[in-house]
């Protein structure tokens, strides 16, 4: 059961449009969620879902001829629209946010010192060596030998689990309240993953910053996540505590991502299971649920959009479908 | 780094053994010599003259002869005027070249930067095309059509400039021709850092540091200014090069005495080592700034340094 | 699976038509260079005047409607249109001419190097690099005076050094195209080099080169124009718009339109090249796509 806690963010029907009428890209359509204080929020999806265009939207950096319709308040405070030198206050500062591609969001020209010194030294008023004494105990926290000499070292001179690593010290810097996560183990190798997704576990006990982690893996959640939302098509169509979610997903898409992932207390079946069908085109959604193309439980009320609509146990559902999670389940078995 | 250096000094003293090889080898090669002139010279006196300048000895011992006072920096004496080496006729020619390239680079690179960036901060906008387009007529417009064009409006109608010569030390003089020479390279440079500041300002990094919170202007010269140096570094070797030696054209449209006029006449009139001596100087100037250019490209980019 | 010649052969071709289209720019380019081209070829047949013959009762006639001389005369009473046009005949037939030496010597010598590769593309390539530090223009200049002043030197020499550029992009290409697979598999059915370069690597480099030989025209132009005004270029009597803008400038004091009217010319001819130049560039470049913005 949650305590009743003020919620850190909160968004209310927060839209990203890009093009023109009749040919209008929605990677974000009519969004609600919340985030509260020492939260750790899922977000899951299929790559073209809208992830990566809701955390850019939140920070105001959402790539130009991009329209953000809805509401997005932090702390009360609207960000949509609000003015570019409060976004810049609060970016880096406020908000920090640790991209998906180490070697993408690291500029080759400059040392990783430069890199983590210059928003701590902008925000926080630091002095150079002050700046760099921290971003040196923040290295030596993501678990980077020799922190001190690494400050001197360029990009290109960094494995790349050490370059994520270096990201989510970047994004710690000056000590955010909120962190937002852009797929942070997608780019690395298994093992690093699991050692990334280690050490961001053990930061957000030390810490408690609340955090958005966005990926397309709902494995990775599984020991990270306390709620989790689920985006389809830039909408969002479930949203459930963690184990709730696992245990008993309600949405046949989640059923359906669920069953496709290997486990290791049941043998593994002779195919494993995939949802059939393409990920939605953004440029040409059906008229009513975006999932009913691929969806076994389709009917003819599914050519309207389903409603968000609360559910006991503190989930959300967006789905005409209102039987239970083993009907759910069921629907995907062989028949 | 180092090493880097002195593997390019390495291969750079083939190349201009090559170069000055060539530059001989084409002048001897060809018919004519420097002293046919109209006038008929009494043999005792023809054979004088092509004792002294060596011209009597077999080809092989004048090149070597050659490259040996090459390699004491040494270019010859010149066979049109008796009595000057080209050192000295160089020395005299490329100051005046010198200034007039050093003052049109700076025009160029000031102009050609600030329209570039402007106008890469929003492309397709009229703060872009506008530029642009002057640009593009910079660059068809050559220095003989806009040198001429410059002196009949600057000198002849308003007055304002004096029409060609030069006097060393006066600024009025060394404008126009200044001016003039800027021009196509304005054009390039605009042309250059448009297209390399859009790469760089579309580079995933460069949301990365807005992320940060960092303003755009920091953004902008922290992060985005190197990648943008670079293809404008790579530019300018080669065209340093060509500016300080002297447009040919500038040269002769305003009636100026450097190196690029001296070497048209020394082609014209058979001189040898005038020839020579300023293919050399030409080639060891292009070397020598592709070298700077190398070590500039190591010195913006740790990639590079890395690989050298 | 399609054959291999149905890759990237026709694709790309159609879709630059129909990009080339699209631009209004690059479109009235072309329109103004045909049009200048074709009055360089049809004005000299039609004119009374010749642009050779002197007539001392008509020298430094302005510019005018009527009396017979549109562009007015010349220093010896020659018609200025038709001289202006004998230059636009000469600068694009050189352009033209000079741009193919220059593509067919640079595409050979990068496909092979690029193609064979090892040792044999060390020493081609080793040999562009030394050719490039050669300051190109003194050079042209000697070979002009020393050699004569035939009028194919001006094409020789002019070709013969801006094959450089073409060959280091040529070569670039071919490196990348050696390493599809249809090589490979042409290799094992045992297809020798030359054929393999003739069928298969130069038809792929069919559209970068058209797009560099374009853009080498303006400047080979260029040059010959400099040549000219240099007094290295044309022989006199014949004009090339170099030429003409030297004469204008020697008596742009009292005559201005025989230095402006050249000049415009030149400047037109150019202008157009660099702009459909650079559409045609930007048609053929798969990245940029208009319109779809994400």
């Amino acid at each position: 059961m949650t305590e009743a806690r003020e919620p850190l963010l909160q968004l209310r029907s927060l839209g990203v449009r890009f093009g023109r009428d009749g040919r209008e890209l929605r990677p974000v359509d009519g969004v609600d969620l919340e985030l509260r204080e020492r939260e750790c929020l899922g977000v899951v999806g299929e790559s073209g879902s809208g992830k990566t265009q809701l955390l850019l939207a939140l920070l105001g950096l959402s790539p130009p001829g991009a329209r953000l319709s809805g509401s997005i308040r932090y702390r009360g405070e609207e960000l949509v629209a609000a003015p570019r030198a409060r976004l810049e206050a609060i970016r880096g500062r406020r908000i920090a946010i640790v991209f998906q591609d180490p070697l993408g969001a690291l500029n080759p020209f400059l040392t990783i010192g430069t890199q983590l010194t210059e928003g701590a030294r902008r925000h926080l008023g630091l002095g150079r060596r002050a700046a760099r004494a921290r971003a040196a105990a923040l290295l030596a926290t993501v678990q980077i030998d020799a922190p001190a000499e690494r400050l001197r070292s360029y990009p290109h001179e960094l494995s790349g689990g050490m370059r994520q690593r270096v990201l989510i010290a970047m994004a710690l810097m000056c000590d955010p309240e909120i962190l937002l996560l852009d797929e942070p183990t997608t780019a690395l190798d298994v093992t690093v993953q699991a050692q990334v997704l280690e050490l961001l576990r053990g930061l957000r006990e030390r810490s408690g910053v609340a955090s958005v982690f966005v990926t397309h893996d709902l494995g990775a959640l599984a020991s990270m996540a306390d709620r989790i939302a689920v985006m389809y098509a830039g909408r969002l169509i479930e949203l459930a505590p963690a184990a709730a979610l696992y245990a008993a997903p309600l949405h046949p898409y989640t059923a359906g991502l669920l069953r496709s992932l290997p486990r290791l207390d049941v043998p593994p079946p002779a195919r494993l299971p995939s949802i059939p069908g393409q990920p939605p085109d953004l440029a040409g959604l059906p008229a009513g649920c975006a999932f009913a193309p691929r969806c076994p439980l389709a009917h003819e009320r599914c050519g309207t959009v389903p409603a968000l609509r609360a559910v006991a146990g503190a989930r959300a559902l967006a789905c005409h479908f209102t039987g239970t999670a083993t009907q759910v389940d069921a629907a995907w078995s062989p028949p | 780094m180092l090493r880097f250096l002195l593997r390019r000094l390495l291969i750079a003293v083939p190349t201009l053994l090559v170069i000055a090889t060539l530059a001989f080898m084409l002048l001897h090669l060809t018919p004519g010599g420097p002293f046919d002139s109209d006038k008929v010279l009494v043999p005792q006196i023809q054979h004088a003259i092509e004792a002294r300048y060596h011209l009597d000895e077999p080809v092989w011992r004048q090149y070597a002869r050659y490259l040996g006072e090459l390699a004491r920096g040494d270019f010859g004496p010149s066979f049109q005027y008796r009595n000057t080496s080209v050192n000295e006729l160089i020395a005299q020619g490329l100051p005046v070249d010198a200034t007039i390239g050093a003052v049109a680079m700076l025009l160029a690179l000031a102009l050609g930067c600030t329209a570039g960036f402007i106008a890469a901060t929003r492309p397709g906008s009229w703060r872009d095309r506008l530029p642009m387009g002057v640009a593009m007529l910079g660059i068809s417009l050559p220095v003989f059509v806009t040198a001429p064009l410059l002196i009949l409006v600057f000198a002849m109608r308003l007055h304002w400039l004096p029409a060609g010569d030069w006097v060393a030390g006066s600024w009025r003089h060394v404008l126009l021709p200044a001016v003039a020479l800027a021009l196509p390279y304005t054009a390039y440079i605009a042309r250059i850092v448009r297209s390399a500041a859009i790469d760089a300002l579309a580079q995933p990094y460069i949301r990365g540091a807005r992320a940060k919170g960092l303003p755009p202007r920091l953004v902008v010269l922290r992060h985005a200014l190197r990648p943008t140096l670079m293809p404008l570094v790579s530019f300018l070797g080669p065209a340093l090069a060509g500016v300080l030696t002297g447009s040919i054209v500038v040269e002769q449209v305003f009636g100026l005495p450097g190196i690029g006029h001296l070497f048209v006449t020394g082609a014209l009139n058979r001189d040898y080592t005038v020839v020579t001596g300023i293919t050399v100087l030409y080639g060891a100037l292009i070397i020598g700034l592709n070298l700077l250019v190398d070590l500039c490209y190591a010195w913006l980019d740790p990639r590079v340094r890395a690989r050298a | 699976m399609s054959g291999a010649t149905a890759g990237p052969a026709d694709g790309p071709w159609r879709r630059c038509a129909r990009r080339l289209r699209a631009r209004p720019g690059a479109v009235a380019a072309a329109a103004l260079l045909a049009l200048i081209a074709a009055a360089a070829v049809l004005v000299p047949m039609l004119s009374p005047f010749d642009f050779a013959t002197p007539s001392w009762t008509e020298i430094f006639r302005a510019p005018a409607l009527r009396g017979g001389h549109l562009f007015g005369t010349d220093s010896l009473g020659r018609d200025l249109l038709v001289r202006v046009m004998w230059g636009c005949r000469i600068s694009l037939l050189v352009g033209i001419a000079a741009s193919l030496i220059s593509v067919v010597i640079g595409a050979a010598w990068g496909a092979v190097a690029g193609f064979v590769g090892g040792r044999v593309d060390g020493t081609l390539m080793r040999i562009v690099d030394v050719l490039y530090t050669v300051p190109f223009i003194p050079f042209v200049i000697v070979l002009e005076v020393l050699f004569g002043r035939h009028f194919l030197m001006v094409f020789i020499a002019i070709g013969a050094v801006s094959w450089l550029d073409i060959a280091r992009i040529v070569r670039g290409q071919t490196l990348s195209i050696r390493e599809h697979e249809y090589i490979d598999a042409a290799r094992a059915l045992g297809v020798r080099t030359g054929a393999m370069i003739w069928r298969h690597v130069l038809p792929n480099l069919g559209g970068l080169v058209a797009v560099y030989a374009t853009l080498a025209i303006p400047g080979i132009i260029l040059f010959e124009a400099l040549l000219s005004f240099l007094g290295l270029g044309v022989h006199a009597p014949l004009a090339s718009l170099g030429s003409l803008v030297a004469e204008g400038a020697n008596e742009m004091q009292a005559n201005p339109y025989l230095l402006v009217i050249p000049a415009t010319f030149l400047a037109a001819i150019i202008l157009c090249l660099n702009r459909l130049g650079d559409a045609l560039r930007d048609a053929l470049d798969p990245r940029h796509e208009q319109g779809r913005h994400d």
